[in-house]
């Protein structure tokens, strides 16, 4: 779990901790994944294109046209696009969308069944695992999420949304309130 | 409620997660074209009592549009495929006529 | 009377007394107890009044079925009726409350509509009430609204929360009898994961009741061996207190969970449980169904099992004297209870000629009387049973003797509870032999895949006995498991179980055979619908043969208990009305839930603050902490203007307009849709989706688009400004943001999928502030940076640079009509860069203004607003908009759809200006106008203009252009407001002050 510091809001009252996270910077990069496109992403950030629905050193399958790359400490959103736009030859989209989001962290070994309250996902041990990245609703809010280990969970959804999923999360969180499934 | 797996990111998921969008290889009228085949292509739409072709977005998930071939009698769905064709792929269209001898792909 | 027994009460907890109040009076049970025992315990024994007749009802079954024991249950924030007590657990502190009555249980007013029954029979209300026309809303409605209905209606807002759960599993089990538990642990030894659901607080079904044996063990015995071996499997979950409500397609499952109904706390009280399953084994049970003789309502009458549940499961006695009738040998199972706790059974009446088997020997061992071929002629007693008279079943109901009992335990057979397995289209089958419709296992609702995925076990499949249920049940766990990929090995060897032999049931309709109508009008197959055998004969002889006809006619079946008990028996009865076969009349629909569930539940949270999701931007809550009141618009709230001390809405709108006009003004627009398309054909693609070109746009300028569908209505419209060579940044209305991305990917993914074109969503990367009036450029200046002049920044271009040290996209565009600024930055930077502009506009008095302040700027300057001017029915051409129509463009969405000959056609709405006659009155929103009697129009904006002094609106008018001068009516509610259609754009025509 990264450093509290890297946190606006903490609720540690429920049977899992929620935090909302401050701003992180990621990227969204569009264009058809062909081999030639994936090579040149590997080559301007230096880790390969995950498979798809999988999440690997911060870069997020979205679709089949679609990668969300978080930006790593020391690197800024402008210099990975300037490099990515750089390697890439094929027509391509990529930008800044650091301010448009909101991430979330879940920590607790009841994390899963806090999602498990909106999501539409078997999020049993055995069905969703390290690496998996899912795009789906919680409650009613598009949102997409994946574990950072077995306990621990990040979720994004949009930016405008971070005060409605904060109180979202920590209503599910509550104590006394786990079905003790998953 | 429908279980549909999308056919660009592969995930099974429920009909929530999706977004309907009516009929499928509906042929575009535009500039040009009369009255009568611009009036079909706008407002008739076939409803069979048996299989359809029919599209849904992925709009929970990757976002993307698809086809699904679907008894709306039995529900049963015969498979989803791309919405970048004019026709169901082959092995869908063969998995139906194994199901409903009778049904044609372009009726 | 109805009493405590010192013996058996397996669920009760003798040294936990728990007290509760009834109608006011403190009431004592035990833990364990449910409200219907402990109520009976306590020798309450009228429990409510029926919906029509309001005639006195006590307690007849002892789970979901019981139609007549339903309550006001809790006090305020918590109340809630039509509760039913059998279902609910007893904790200190309930509260309840009898129903259906008025001023009391005891001494009701509406009874009175009981002695005039003779004159309300099935369908007296639709007879009744056809004339005269006028009565029925002044007279009739009201009396039967104010008499209508069960229970009370809550008053305040639920104080409870309520959540979901999704869980997935291989097989869902519904029902924790020893079907259900025998089929978890063969499935669950498969491998397979397993969840079951019970309803109730414990498991074991009929085993924890009845003398069974299995495997050497007693019920009990044997129940608590399975939850102990299912114990050791962690692939297999059980829920107690959790109803499998429904089964839906695909293997999709409700499951209602009553969290803390025992136990008040603050977590959530119900769970509903949206469950998808492989496979589902529905092993849900055989409902007792009730025999059809008079008086088979008065309180006393219950069935057959559930008087032994009492004793057994509650150690109650119903009664100290009870007659048993029946037309099966399950009955004399109640007999022998009874019996063993020293309780009187004066006579057990077997409607069979033939009697009983081993239990009728055993009974009869013990010395009860046993009258064969024999039934109950009518029950005699007001509020509670007094005694039965007893006629030959074959005869007319000639008495023949009257025996005095308090208690009156009836079996008309079972009926497999078959409402899961129905509920997605599985079918049933007559079961002749039996009398029961049974699920016929080749006709199982379908799945995705075309496969059946229900299976039933026990006696929901049909199996009455226990060594068949156990078969059966076995068989559905090793069917489902070998489906879902986890196939068993060799079967172990079957259980075994102690058999008794038992002599075939009679299907018996009507006690006695050949009841005349003086009976048959005192013989209730719905009891808290009030629904008499008369009452369905009547129905088949004025013509409703369909089951489903009769149903509503009579309403039968469609109380809250939606007919458990009187489905089969009213049916029976009708098919005997029509003289047809049972199965050939058929069954009315299984709907769910199975019962009655919370709205709660399936609200789950989406209460109170997360209703709905709200959108918020990043200065929302500098809004709030300055007075802004706020208007939803899509998801968003936004600032609808801001107001200060003592001062109106309209004040406050007023002086924002004022302020804006006069000087500057401050506005958030970051809920406008801020799309990117992006790649070498994006102008070719919004050539085809904007009515006008796109791609002549120079980069570094701007171009204001419509969009419409391909109706060539208008749908949206918004500022699109070209940032380089093959990147457009499209500008949307708020409610358009998602609505339009999601637009232009329908169409770059289903049709013009050869374009290289990519979009993105950017509205919520972006904070965007107006800064408009004439001293806007000064505010800017003040804040440095950048170059905003006239030359170097002209109206309809953007420029981009750091503003007051803030990396910032500036945009010359106009919504107000002034000059104006729109301000683009990083949505982390947007508080930043808001408080910064009004630190610099302080020297000019800037003024934040809300949306409506915005509004009336842009009715003032005739701009329109889609959705207020347009409603989907109107297209560019109307609002007289067609220099944003291309004539070049070959195609675009919405082209063809233009030239329809309806939308071409002379007498269309068009968009005009209308100013009232007196310049203090403004006209309403959304009136009519009206020529000759004819609706001619709307108004679609009206507004009184601060900036003008007088007030001004916008309509859409038949053939409106032609009419300028002309002087229309618009007649609201009893007043005629006149106006003059003028122009519609109000102020500086000549755009003058936006371009300076």
């Amino acid at each position: 779990m990264s450093d509290l510091m890297s946190f606006s809001e903490i609720d540690g009252s429920g049977a899992v901790l929620v935090a909302a996270q401050r701003r992180v910077m990621m990227v969204t990069l569009k264009a058809e994944l062909s081999k030639a496109t994936r090579a040149a992403i590997k080559k301007a950030l230096g880790t390969p294109v995950p498979a798809a629905r999988k999440i690997a050193n911060g870069i997020a399958w979205m679709a089949p046209d679609e990668l969300l790359i978080m930006v790593p400490q020391g690197d800024t959103p402008e210099a990975m696009i300037a490099r990515l736009t750089a390697e890439l030859k094929a027509p391509m989209l990529a930008v800044d969308v650091s301010d448009a989001r909101a991430v979330f962290t879940l920590k607790g070994n009841k994390a899963r069944e806090v999602l498990a309250k909106g999501a539409p996902v078997d999020l049993a041990p055995e069905a969703f695992t390290l690496g998996d990245f899912r795009r789906t609703r919680l409650g009613q809010v598009a949102v997409a999420f994946w574990l950072e280990a077995d306990d621990e969970i990040t979720l994004v959804c949009f930016a405008s949304l971070k005060q409605f999923m904060f109180e979202w999360l920590v209503n599910a969180a509550q104590k006394g309130s786990m079905p003790e499934f998953l | 409620m429908l279980l549909l797996t999308c056919p660009y990111c592969g995930v099974m998921a429920e009909e929530t997660e999706f977004h309907g969008g009516g009929e499928a290889h509906l042929t575009r009228h535009s500039d040009g074209s009369s009255d009568d085949a611009f009036t079909a292509y706008l407002f008739e739409r076939k409803n069979p009592k048996g299989i359809v072709l029919e599209r849904w977005r992925h709009v929970y998930g990757c976002g993307k549009w698809f086809h699904a071939a679907r008894c709306a009698v039995t529900l049963e769905i015969f498979g989803t495929y791309s919405a970048q064709t004019f026709e169901p792929p082959a092995e869908i269209i063969a998995k139906i006529k194994a199901k409903r001898p009778e049904w044609e792909a372009k009726s | 009377m109805s009493f405590r027994l010192p013996t058996f009460g397996h669920l009760i907890d003798r040294d936990s007394p728990v007290s509760f109040t009834f109608n006011g009076k403190s009431v004592q049970g035990f833990k364990g107890d449910t409200l219907a025992s402990a109520l009976m315990a306590a020798d309450h024994r009228m429990v409510g009044r029926s919906f029509k007749y309001h005639r006195p009802r006590g307690i007849v079954a002892s789970g979901g079925e019981e139609p007549n024991a339903l309550m006001n249950m809790g006090e305020g924030a918590r109340f809630e009726p039509n509760q039913r007590a059998t279902t609910t657990e007893v904790f200190n502190g309930l509260t309840a409350r009898s129903q259906n009555h008025w001023p009391s249980l005891a001494f009701d007013i509406g009874a009175l509509n009981n002695k005039l029954a003779r004159f309300l029979p099935a369908g007296f209300y639709y007879k009744t009430f056809m004339k005269p026309a006028w009565a029925w809303k002044h007279v009739f409605e009201p009396i039967i609204r104010r008499s209508a209905g069960l229970g009370q209606v809550p008053t305040e807002r639920d104080a409870d929360c309520y959540e979901y759960f999704y869980a997935y599993t291989d097989i869902l089990i519904t029902g924790g009898g020893v079907a259900g538990l025998e089929a978890a642990l063969e499935a669950g030894r498969s491998g397979a994961k397993v969840l079951l659901l019970e309803q109730s607080p414990h498991f074991g079904g009929r085993l924890m009741v009845d003398d069974v044996e299995v495997d050497g063990r007693a019920g009990p015995a044997h129940i608590a061996h399975l939850l102990t071996e299912i114990g050791k499997l962690p692939n297999v979950s059980l829920r107690p207190r959790t109803q499998g409500a429904g089964v839906f397609d695909h293997g999709y499952a409700l499951g209602y969970e009553r969290l803390n109904d025992h136990a008040p706390s603050t977590t959530p009280r119900h769970r509903l449980w949206r469950i998808r399953a492989k496979r589902i084994i529905t092993a849900t049970g055989a409902l007792e169904r009730t025999l059809n003789f008079a008086g088979n309502d008065i309180p006393g009458v219950m069935l057959a099992s559930a008087v032994r549940d009492y004793v057994r499961l509650y150690g109650t006695a119903p009664g100290a004297r009870t007659v048993v009738v029946t037309n099966n040998d399950d009955a004399y199972r109640t007999a022998l209870t009874l019996h063993a706790v020293g309780l009187e059974v004066p006579a057990i009446i077997d409607a069979r000629p033939q009697g009983g088997g081993a239990l009728a020997e055993q009974a009869r061992a013990l010395g009860v009387r046993i009258e064969t071929g024999h039934a109950v002629a009518k029950v005699n007693g007001k509020i509670h049973v007094k005694s039965v008279e007893i006629c030959l079943q074959s005869g007319a109901g000639g008495a023949v003797e009257t025996i005095a009992c308090d208690c009156v335990a009836m079996s008309g057979g079972f009926s497999p509870v078959v409402h899961l397995w129905s509920h997605c289209g599985g079918k049933l089958n007559w079961d002749a032999a039996n009398a029961m419709f049974s699920p016929d296992p080749s006709r199982p609702p379908t799945d995705q895949n075309g496969e059946g995925f229900v299976i039933t076990a026990g006696s929901a499949f049909g199996a009455l006995t226990t060594e068949a249920c156990l078969q059966s049940a076995t068989a559905a766990a090793r069917q489902a498991a070998d489906e879902v990929g986890h196939s068993l090995p060799e079967e172990a060897a079957a259980r075994e179980v102690r058999t008794i032999s038992e002599n075939p049931m009679a299907p018996i309709w009507s006690m006695p055979d050949k009841a005349p109508y003086k009976l048959r009008a005192k013989t209730w197959l719905d009891f808290q619908n009030d629904v008499k055998v008369s009452d369905v004969q009547l129905a088949a002889r004025e013509g409703f043969e369909s089951v489903e006809h009769t149903k509503r006619y009579t309403t039968l079946g469609m109380a809250t208990d939606q007919g458990k008990l009187s489905n089969i028996n009213g049916l029976a009865v009708l098919a005997g009305a029509l003289d047809a076969e049972i199965p050939n009349v058929g069954t009315t629909t299984f709907r769910p839930p199975y019962t009655p569930i919370s709205l709660g539940a399936i609200a789950g949270e989406a209460a109170g603050p997360l209703f709905k999701p709200t959108r918020k931007t990043t200065i929302d809550g500098w809004h709030e902490s300055h007075g802004a009141i706020f208007e939803p618009v899509a998801d968003w709230r936004r600032a609808y203007a801001y107001l200060q001390a003592g001062e109106t809405t309209q004040d406050a709108i007023t002086r924002e307009i004022l302020a804006t006009r006069g000087s500057v003004g401050l506005f958030d627009a970051s809920t406008l849709g801020k799309i990117i398309v992006k790649g070498p054909d994006a102008g070719k693609f919004l050539d085809l989706v904007y009515t006008n070109m796109m791609s002549t746009l120079k980069p570094g300028k701007c171009r204001y688009g419509l969009m419409c569908n391909e109706n060539g209505f208008l749908m949206d419209d918004g500022v699109v400004a070209r940032l380089d060579e093959d990147t457009f940044l499209c500008h949307t209305t708020t409610g358009g943001s998602d609505r339009i991305h999601a637009h232009m990917e329908e169409w770059l993914q289903t049709e013009w999928w050869e374009l290289k074109v990519f979009t993105a969503n950017l509205t919520e990367q972006f904070t965007q502030i107006v800064v408009a009036g004439p001293n806007a450029r000064k505010v800017l200046e003040a804040l440095g940076g950048m170059d905003v002049s006239r030359e170097a920044l002209p109206f309809m271009t953007f420029t981009e640079g750091k503003l007051g040290g803030i990396q910032a996209r500036i945009f010359r565009i106009s919504f107000s009509g002034e000059l104006s600024y729109e301000i683009a930055v990083p949505a982390s930077q947007g508080l930043l860069m808001w408080n910064l502009l009004l630190q610099a506009g302080a020297d000019h008095g800037i003024s934040p203004y809300g949306t409506e302040a915005l509004h009336v700027m842009r009715g003032e300057k005739g701009f329109v607003v889609v959705g207020d001017e347009s409603d989907g029915t109107v297209t560019p051409h109307d609002l007289g908009m067609s220099w944003a129509v291309s004539k070049k463009k070959e195609d675009f969405i919405g082209k063809r759809g233009m030239q329809r000959s309806f939308l071409t056609a002379e007498g269309r709405k068009q968009l005009v200006g209308l100013r009232t006659l007196s310049d203090t009155e403004k006209l309403p929103e959304s009136a009519h106008a009206v020529e000759d009697g004819k609706a001619i129009g709307h108004v679609t904006s009206t507004y009184f203009s601060p900036t003008l002094g007088h007030p001004i609106a916008m309509a859409l008018i038949v053939g409106g252009r032609a009419r300028m001068g002309e002087v229309l009516a618009f007649p609201v509610a009893g007043t005629v407001h006149k106006a003059r259609v003028v122009d519609p754009v109000f102020y500086d025509k000549e755009g003058a002050q936006q371009d300076v």
